[in-house]
């Protein structure tokens, strides 16, 4: 249950692209095809899945406040958790090397479909985004962090592909000038975000306990939904 | 201007209008976008890139000759990688609230695409000097941006600038909330950084048609 709630708030409710805005620059800079979204799609869920579960194991025995004591008791109260920027990064631009050279060696085929995706990804702010908020979030256990390695990677996938399609069709519209490209490309992202925020109500419903914690927040937020919906409805019409 | 030629002059100038890393080249959005809810987190998150940017390129500099070209990026990164750190434990020290507010976003300045970008296109085929005047040019337009969208969503968002209640107090009813005025919660969400953007695009390419695309 735990991970399947993981999962979805992963996709939907935290969704990497429309909630906090990682991988920005590589969603807008290959999203003008849908075949290539797909690629980098595919390559970025791949890559969460393998650094996300490391560097959780990195963060729980070697960077935490405390985390080496199995070396022995002495050592419980060394703090290194400073050094978490450059143990992550080292980790994902190690991996993505290696991961491109054992694809490269044992399935060409896929190599050539993400190949060309891979060296972008080392610099992709989705991969070390994700193992920030790993962090940040203090998930539980490495089961956990790569179900949330997974559906982050399902969630930036999702997004790029929508993105994409939407890029492909808006060719055919007449779109002022001025804003043809980058300008509309941005204010879609913006609708599709406002769209995404309806799902943030998805995983409170049922729970019990947790509804009567936040009773308040909840009514807060239904607020807000309601005003959203009349936002939403609002741009709808100008746009018709 | 005794200090600069006119060349150096223009690696300043030019990234600030006509060659703006974010509303033209594409690069720093990620963390662009996430942190500008508030006007003094992006005036903090563009000083931070300044020096990360501006150091950096320095570095990356002087070793240009010495970095082999296959593990570049690794390098690059652990230079970006050091200096972050660096603003980071700073922000810390100085700043805690602050450093809260913008919780990973700090740490995300190392993908931060500007960096790598200016790094690959510049630093590493020029010298220090002008290198670290491309950095300073490049951060500012950044945080010319930066600054322009926190400034618009914290003042229609909360009605206030740097924490002032420059519009009056929302709950006793004075200033432009005696005549009804509201503030607009929703230029606090997310969705509203990316709108605002857009829009700061579309009147900068209305006013320079040359830098219109075709699709």
């Amino acid at each position: 249950m735990e991970h399947i709630e993981l999962f979805f708030k992963s996709i939907f409710i935290d969704n990497m692209v429309f909630a906090t805005f990682l991988g920005m620059c590589s969603y807008l800079a290959v999203s003008k095809k849908v075949s290539t979204a797909v690629g980098l799609g595919a390559a970025v869920i791949f890559v969460l899945a393998v650094t996300v579960p490391l560097n959780w194991l990195l963060d729980q025995y070697i960077l935490k406040e405390g985390a080496l004591v199995w070396l022995g008791p002495e050592y419980a109260e060394y703090d290194l958790s400073f050094l978490s920027f450059i143990m992550f990064i080292a980790t994902i631009a190690t991996m993505v090397q290696l991961v491109e050279i054992i694809v490269e060696k044992f399935s060409p085929s896929l190599y050539n479909s993400l190949g060309i995706f891979l060296p972008l990804i080392a610099v992709n702010c989705a991969i070390l985004g994700g193992s920030l908020f790993m962090q940040s979030r203090e998930i539980p256990s490495l089961g956990l962090a790569l179900t949330y390695g997974v559906g982050s990677g399902i969630g930036w996938f999702l997004a790029i592909l929508a993105i994409a399609a939407i890029r492909e069709k808006i060719r055919y519209s007449a779109v002022p000038p001025a804003l043809r490209g980058l300008g509309i490309t941005f204010i879609i992202t913006g609708l599709m975000a406002i769209g995404f925020m309806s799902f943030g109500g998805m995983l409170t419903g049922g729970d019990e306990k947790k509804e009567e914690k936040s009773k308040v927040e909840a009514q807060v937020e239904k607020e807000e939904v309601k005003k959203e919906a009349k936002e939403i409805v609002a741009q709808n019409t100008t746009i018709n | 201007m005794g200090l600069l030629s006119k060349k150096d002059a223009a690696l300043i100038k030019d990234p600030l209008f006509d060659n703006n890393p974010i509303t033209i080249q594409v690069l720093g959005i990620c963390s662009a976008l996430a942190i500008t809810a508030e006007l003094k987190a992006s005036i903090v998150m563009s000083i931070s890139v300044m020096f990360v940017l501006g150091l950096g390129n320095v570095v990356i500099s002087l070793m240009r000759n010495i970095i082999p070209s296959k593990i570049r990026i690794i390098v690059q990164l652990i230079v970006v990688a050091t200096l972050v750190i660096i603003v980071d434990l700073v922000l810390k020290a100085f700043a805690y609230e602050l450093s809260k507010t913008l919780s990973v976003f700090v740490g995300l300045i190392i993908t931060n695409c500007i960096i790598m970008g200016r790094f690959e296109a510049f630093a590493l085929g020029n010298g220090p000097w002008r290198s670290f005047l491309d950095g300073i040019g490049n951060s500012v337009g950044y945080g010319v941006i930066l600054i322009i969208v926190g400034f618009f969503r914290e003042l229609l968002g909360s009605g206030t600038l740097l924490g002032f209640k420059v519009l009056g107090d929302p709950i006793e009813k004075t200033g432009l909330y005696a005549i009804g005025y509201e503030n607009n919660g929703f230029m606090l969400l997310s969705p509203m950084a990316l709108i605002v953007v857009g829009i700061i695009i579309w009147i900068q390419r209305t006013k320079n048609k040359s830098l219109i695309e075709e699709h």
